[in-house]
């Protein structure tokens, strides 16, 4: 021990049975963390292959008895919801291929060059996704009404653009940051153009980050219900289509709608949680 | 090259400015002249006394003002907790990432069905209170009449759905955390609490401020969770803009209800700028 030392209190040791105890704590909490999100997706996954029948069966047991499409069918069956089904999925795409075709370049700019302004675009940005999508919806239908594209497709899809559109660059951004700018000039020594470096370069390495980036884009387009509900009435989304059914419904509608709305985002997530931390971790700094 | 290619940045911006001016910026305007104005045209502030006089105005500003108090406290001792779990490093990390990440793609919606699922009379909550014997019959937990114990049902199920998005911006700040300092503690004989206290909360602090600020705009505008969880039984802010542009078909109050929002969002983000300045603003 050096002789400064001698005014610095000892270091209480902590046993290795302590290291352990504390351990086995950090086990308990995390799965008792894990079961309260986890619990919850089980049992609507179990209430929506229940059969109507047994719906209100009462008190059910969590061990499901008998496992049937019955109640999945009648919800996808039931009039306009299919429709609803493919709206919602062809908005998702508009919303993710716009996104990405004018978001990208904005993030790549943000990652590659510095410009006069660049930190009052990024702070511009950011303030963007403060804004509630409430005050956006409704003078948006309004203006849709002039436009003549109210109740359609492609009006949720551009409001859904909207609001993706400040994650997509910031994202991007980060993603092009990762990808080391010497190769791309690299290549430009080497006799490509700076598209050609981009095209073949740069863009491989950051295609993984750029498709998280995209179907993360494609999720928040899927859930969204505000925006959907008052920019649609004979056409809606599927969550619109959902939200407005939801009172005249029976109970096992809701839990197969719950169930089948949840199911793309458990898939989704699944495939980009490497990327998630980078993602929104870069997003805050 | 930057020289050469210098207004190769802006050409790359153009698309995206045009289309936040022509999608938000622009509505963003509309949205208060919309609700300085009558359906009639006139110039005024009659929509804002509409919806300051509307019966079920001060329900859904105290409900609304009572779910953002109620929840946000809750999710960010489950996102803190989570958070450590994560930065503990147990095995099968990513696993456990994923469990608590899950809700980060799931529809206000869908999470409120889910919860409904939990809550209805013969739901899971009141078969597994019959099964071990704590009730003989099932209780309703999602009536009108018991407002509180509605508000606690959107307080878990808002917990469940939106906690993950705290969490991932805390163990990316806690990652920032260089191990030194930890280690430092660790040296000096620190109890996981103190390090927690003393180390981990204070440079987490621009994690927790930004985290702050974002929920507590998103809590501001809770609407699906509530309308799937209390039917008619809570009215929130976002929900009566949604009553009035569409079934009452009145798009002036409905804006009025759409600036309230965005002026508490304001307000509660110039609070936490404020209230809890990180290091650099504390010195400036």
């Amino acid at each position: 021990m050096t002789a400064g030392a001698r005014d610095i209190p000892m270091p209480r040791r902590r046993t290795g049975r302590d290291r352990l105890v504390g351990r086995a704590l950090t086990y308990l909490g995390a799965t008792l963390l894990a079961l309260f999100i986890l619990l919850p997706i089980y049992l609507i996954a179990i209430s929506a292959f229940t059969p109507r029948e047994n719906a209100f069966d009462f008190p059910r047991s969590v061990i499901p008895g008998e496992v049937s499409t019955d109640t999945i069918l009648f919800f996808l069956n039931a009039s306009g919801v299919i429709d609803a089904f493919w709206r919602s999925v062809v908005v998702a795409i508009i919303t993710l291929v716009l996104s990405v075709l004018i978001g990208a370049p904005a993030g790549y700019a943000v990652a590659r060059y510095g410009f006069r302004g660049r930190e009052t675009y990024r702070l511009a940005i950011l303030a963007t996704r403060a804004f509630p999508i409430v005050i956006l919806a409704i003078p948006l239908a309004v203006t849709y009404r002039v436009w003549g594209i109210d109740d359609t497709i492609i009006g949720v899809a551009l409001m859904h653009t909207a609001l993706a559109l400040p994650f997509t660059i910031l994202i991007t951004s980060s993603v092009f940051v990762s990808v080391p700018r010497e190769l791309e000039e690299a290549a430009q020594t080497l006799g490509c153009s700076p598209l050609e470096a981009f095209v073949r370069v740069s863009l491989p390495l950051a295609l993984p980050g750029l498709a998280a980036a995209a179907i993360f884009t494609w999720v928040l387009s899927w859930n969204d219900v505000f925006a959907a509900v008052i920019l649609t009435l004979r056409n809606p989304t599927l969550p619109a289509k959902i939200l407005t059914a939801l009172t005249q419904s029976p109970i096992y509608y809701q839990f197969a709608a719950g169930f089948v709305m949840l199911v793309p985002s458990l898939v989704v997530i699944f495939f980009i949680r490497r990327y998630l931390l980078g993602l929104w971790g870069r997003v805050i700094k | 090259m930057t020289a050469r290619l210098g207004w190769a940045p802006y050409a790359l911006l153009l698309p995206s400015v045009a289309f936040l001016v022509l999608m938000v910026a622009t509505p963003m305007g509309q949205a208060f002249a919309l609700a300085l104005q009558t359906p009639d045209g006139s110039v005024g502030t009659a929509s804002v006394e509409r919806m300051l006089s509307d019966t079920r105005f001060r329900d859904a500003l105290f409900t609304t003002v009572a779910l953002v108090i109620l929840v946000i406290p809750v999710q960010f001792v489950l996102a803190m907790s989570m958070a450590l779990v994560i930065n503990a490093r147990l095995r099968g990390q990513g696993l456990w990432l994923y469990a608590y990440a899950l809700p980060l793609g799931i529809s206000e919606l869908a999470a409120g069905i889910v919860w409904v699922s939990i809550f209805t009379q013969s739901g899971w909550l009141n078969s597994i209170l019959m099964g071990i014997g704590i009730i003989d019959r099932p209780i309703t937990w999602q009536s009108a009449e018991t407002p509180w114990i509605l508000i606690g049902c959107v307080v878990i199920a808002e917990a469940w759905r939106a906690t993950s998005i705290i969490m991932i911006i805390l163990v990316a700040g806690l990652q920032s955390i260089p191990s030194e300092y930890l280690e430092a503690a660790d040296v000096y004989g620190a109890s996981t609490w103190q390090k927690i206290r003393r180390v981990v909360l204070p440079m987490l602090r621009p994690s927790l401020q930004v985290a702050l600020i974002l929920r507590t705009i998103l809590a501001f505008q809770v609407f699906a969770t509530v309308i799937a969880i209390a039917g008619t039984g809570l009215d929130v802010l976002a929900d009566e803009a949604h009553r009035w542009a569409t079934d009452i078909d009145n798009d002036n109050v409905a804006a009025a209800y759409a600036g309230l929002i965005l002026v508490l969002s304001l307000v509660s983000t110039v609070l936490f700028l404020v209230l809890l300045p990180t290091r650099e603003e504390h010195q400036a």
